[in-house]
């Protein structure tokens, strides 16, 4: 090696490549939400004008397909650092796993990921090259491709919450596959896609109503835009409620495959029967014991049993569990993290839901004459579901923690043996520059699309024969 | 046939298949500064990948993911190991992702459009060559072995990739992909910049066979192999021929040589390399091979399954989108005023 600074050399690996994954998760993650929930929306946007040939359904499909896609590009690529961050960063948890948990990554390439490239592709340049009917089949087959890929990432994620399927080989040291039916219809799985698309319905909901909004604050295309902002509030509201529904089945299951996180969740330090839900919890500053709550009781027990008085195992007895199970060791994630981020992400859904309900009503019966922070209120709100959406996952893989695998794999055993420290802050800062910049360029593109609204089409006679309906 | 056989020749045609179609991407891309005289041009060679770039991009996750679940030591070793030149190749396909993207979109947000372009189109550059170079320096290095320890961990350092074989092999394909996409163009555009195409596939397709015959005669000198000879002999003669289609004006003929070109090239390169999939410079026991680097049987039975329902299926689908947008693209097609 070349001399390197003593300081540079004792970097660690594993802390950075920890920075590194969670940095490049949260923000490819930012992007697929939109997608998954725009697309859906978009298609449904489009089926509406190709059943009622109204033209405010087409422009509608024009805009928000528009933003859908400028969306989807980063989600592209950004997707394929994921991809590639397994091998890199994480190459001994690839070798633990591979055999089980390549094996959904390998089928969303096949059977989902290629087909959603390839349609989103006829998609967008098929605009008056295919019929009607042909063109609005590609939105609904790249909808179902995107569908199909998020089930698979999901039920890869879902094997590192509750590892399922599978038996150790002692001998290669690996897990290896032994039912890939129990694989794919992992519990947490089965229970984190509903959760997963309902929620990014809210997040695409919000940003068509926020759109909408902007013009009618300005009484600009009020016709589209009173339609859209109705349609992205609804979906909202639809998104919201699935959004619940999903997430107390996604309790349950937390409950019974990670009873730690559940109680992390809730800073429950004992064993209770039957247990409260604290909406606000002051706790000691070494986070042992709390000072001050607001409570509600019995809920803790109903949403973790769907009984109100239920017993729900506390931190300190699963650490004890965990230590005559594996050895001695912390198997708490950060309580504060956990605690917070649980209760976040409710409020910022519960928020995004009421805003929702509260402009339908105000819009209700064609009334559009509403005080300027009213119209702002809307604008605003957008991102308030995709922050509850990251910081959802924040949850999810923090509350895992220690653990790469569940039960199987800690997240310090699995980081790559060969790589060091400089190389990892190296990727680190490369991300981090590439990133930062994408996003600045990325928002001001999306405002700008959204701030013009609907374009008027050339009539079709006006357009030369020969032309690219759609070009670079 | 077994089936680590059979999932060494399909993250082997997994590749290929990236390489046939990114690879003229890449040409495209570095023919920019060459081709495109003005803000037209340019665009018109954009457009002649504009479909299908992303697509085609598509290939590269799939064959990781392939490699993944079929062979995670393969996958585990060579991904950690190269791991400076994956994130320089990462850098690039985001660059260029983004700047197909974006050049367009600059005056929406009140940029100098000129600026903003000239910016853009550099990434794309840089963004087409980098990879299309780092690609072979990879490939010539898992052929060739690198230091792995008794753990397959690699031992080397960015450097140790850059040795003279391995340089060669990134400047083959390099210049491979870029003599593809130039035969691409004049495949998918007409008028003067078709010709100013064919003229420049000629003098860089005759580089490419200096550089590609020496590489392939030190292949096989070092890793010889019956199969690894007969792919390498059919790729030099059909680059010749596709050369030669394409100095006939014959471009149909030029860019389905090439892709033979390719998928025998690359296939001798997996041809030398088997059974090893990563040989260990340090010590031929250390190497990874199709049978210690594989998933468990049930996997790859499962994956089999998968892949041969799968493929052919993508196959046709990804055919239609290149049927549906086969014309040709030329000044013509370019609207004025939308981006």
């Amino acid at each position: 090696m070349h001399a390197i600074p003593a300081v540079l050399t004792e970097l660690s690996a594993l802390d950075l490549s920890r920075w590194q994954f969670g940095l490049t998760t949260v923000y490819h993650f930012l992007f697929v939400p939109l997608t998954i929930g725009m697309v859906l929306l978009v298609a449904i946007m489009q089926t509406a004008w190709v059943r009622t040939d109204n033209v405010k359904y087409l422009h509608m499909t024009k805009l928000f397909g528009k933003i859908f896609l400028i969306n989807f590009a980063m989600g592209v690529v950004t997707g394929i650092v994921q991809e590639f961050q397994f091998g890199m960063n994480w190459s001994d948890y690839s070798r633990f796993v591979g055999d089980v948990f390549g094996a959904p990554l390998a089928m969303e390439g096949l059977l989902a990921f290629f087909f959603e490239a390839t349609f989103i592709g006829l998609w967008i340049f098929g605009w008056g090259r295919l019929s009607k009917k042909v063109h609005l089949a590609t939105i609904w087959m790249t909808a179902f491709g995107v569908l199909l890929s998020a089930y698979f990432i999901l039920a890869a994620n879902a094997f590192m919450q509750n590892p399922v399927g599978f038996e150790i080989n002692e001998a290669k040291n690996r897990a290896e596959l032994v039912d890939i039916g129990a694989v794919l219809t992992n519990i947490v799985a089965l229970n984190q896609f509903p959760h997963t698309i309902t929620a990014s319905l809210m997040f695409a909901g919000a940003v068509i109503a926020s759109v909408s909004a902007y013009h009618l604050k300005r009484n600009q295309q009020v016709s589209t835009m009173r339609t859209s902002l109705r349609f992205g509030l609804w979906s909202v509201i639809v998104g919201g409620i699935g959004t619940a529904i999903s997430g107390d089945g996604l309790g349950l299951a937390m409950v019974q495959t990670q009873p730690m996180k559940m109680a992390a969740a809730e800073a429950l330090y004992n064993t209770s029967a039957p247990a409260s839900f604290s909406i606000f919890t002051l706790g000691t500053p070494d986070g042992k014991s709390e000072l001050f709550s607001i409570r509600i009781p019995n809920l803790l027990s109903y949403l973790s049993t769907h009984t109100l008085d239920g017993e729900v195992e506390g931190l300190n007895d699963l650490q004890a569990q965990y230590v005559s199970a594996f050895g001695p060791g912390d198997y708490m994630p950060i309580i504060w993290v956990t605690y917070w981020a649980f209760r976040w992400m409710i409020a910022l859904g519960a928020l995004s839901f009421l805003i929702a309900v509260v402009g339908l009503w105000l819009t209700r019966k064609g009334k559009l004459e509403l005080p300027k922070w009213v119209w702002n209120v809307a604008i605003w709100a957008a991102p308030l579901p995709v922050l509850g959406i990251s910081i959802g996952w924040l949850f999810t893989e923090m509350g895992r923690q220690p653990w790469l695998v569940f039960k199987l794999m800690k997240t310090a055993d699995g980081v790559s043996p060969g790589i060091n420290g400089v190389d990892v802050l190296i990727s680190l800062i490369v991300f981090t520059l590439i990133y930062g910049v994408l996003a600045v360029v990325e928002m001001k593109l999306l405002l700008a699309a959204a701030q013009k609204g609907i374009e008027e089409e050339k009539s079709e006679d006006a357009a030369d024969a020969d032309q690219l309906t759609v070009a670079y | 046939m077994q089936l680590n056989e059979i999932w060494f020749l399909i993250v082997g045609f997994l590749f290929i298949g990236y390489f046939v179609l990114d690879g003229f991407d890449f040409g495209v891309g570095m023919s920019l500064p060459f081709l495109g005289k003005d803000d037209t041009d340019r665009r018109v060679l954009i457009n002649t990948i504009g479909p299908v770039w992303d697509l085609n991009e598509t290939w590269v996750i799939v064959a990781g993911a392939s490699l993944f679940a079929a062979f995670p030591e393969w996958y585990a070793s060579l991904f950690s190991g190269f791991y400076l030149p994956l994130l320089l190749i990462l850098a690039a396909l985001i660059a260029r992702g983004v700047a197909f993207e974006y050049r367009g979109k600059g005056h929406t947000i009140g940029a100098n459009e000129v600026r903003w372009k000239a910016t853009f189109d550099w990434m794309i550059v840089v963004g087409s060559a980098l990879p299309a170079l780092l690609w072979g320096v990879a490939f010539a290095n898992i052929v060739q072995g690198v230091p792995l320890n008794i753990d397959h961990v690699y031992t080397g350092t960015l450097f140790t990739l850059l040795n003279p074989y391995g340089l060669l092999g990134g400047f083959v394909t390099l210049t491979l992909f870029w003599t593809h996409g130039l035969i691409f163009i004049t495949l998918k555009t007409e008028g003067e910049i078709k010709v100013r195409a064919r003229a420049l596939a000629t003098k860089v397709g005759v580089v490419t066979t200096l550089l590609a015959a020496g590489f392939l005669v030190w292949t096989l000198v070092a890793h010889f192999s019956v199969l690894g000879f007969i792919l390498a002999a059919l790729a030099a003669v059909s680059l010749i021929a596709g050369l030669f289609a394409n100095f006939m004006n014959r471009e149909g003929i030029a860019f389905s040589l090439l892709v033979l070109t390719i998928v025998t090239a690359v296939g001798s390169l997996f041809a030398s390399l088997f059974p090893n999939v990563f040989p260990s410079s340090t010590n031929a026991a250390y190497s990874l091979t199709i049978e210690n680097a594989s998933s468990s049987q049930y996997t790859l039975t499962v994956m089999t399954w998968v892949a041969v329902f799968m493929i052919p299926l993508v196959l046709l689908y990804q055919g239609w989108t290149y049927w549906v947008f086969k014309k040709r693209v030329s000044r013509k097609s370019i609207p004025a005023h939308s981006h």
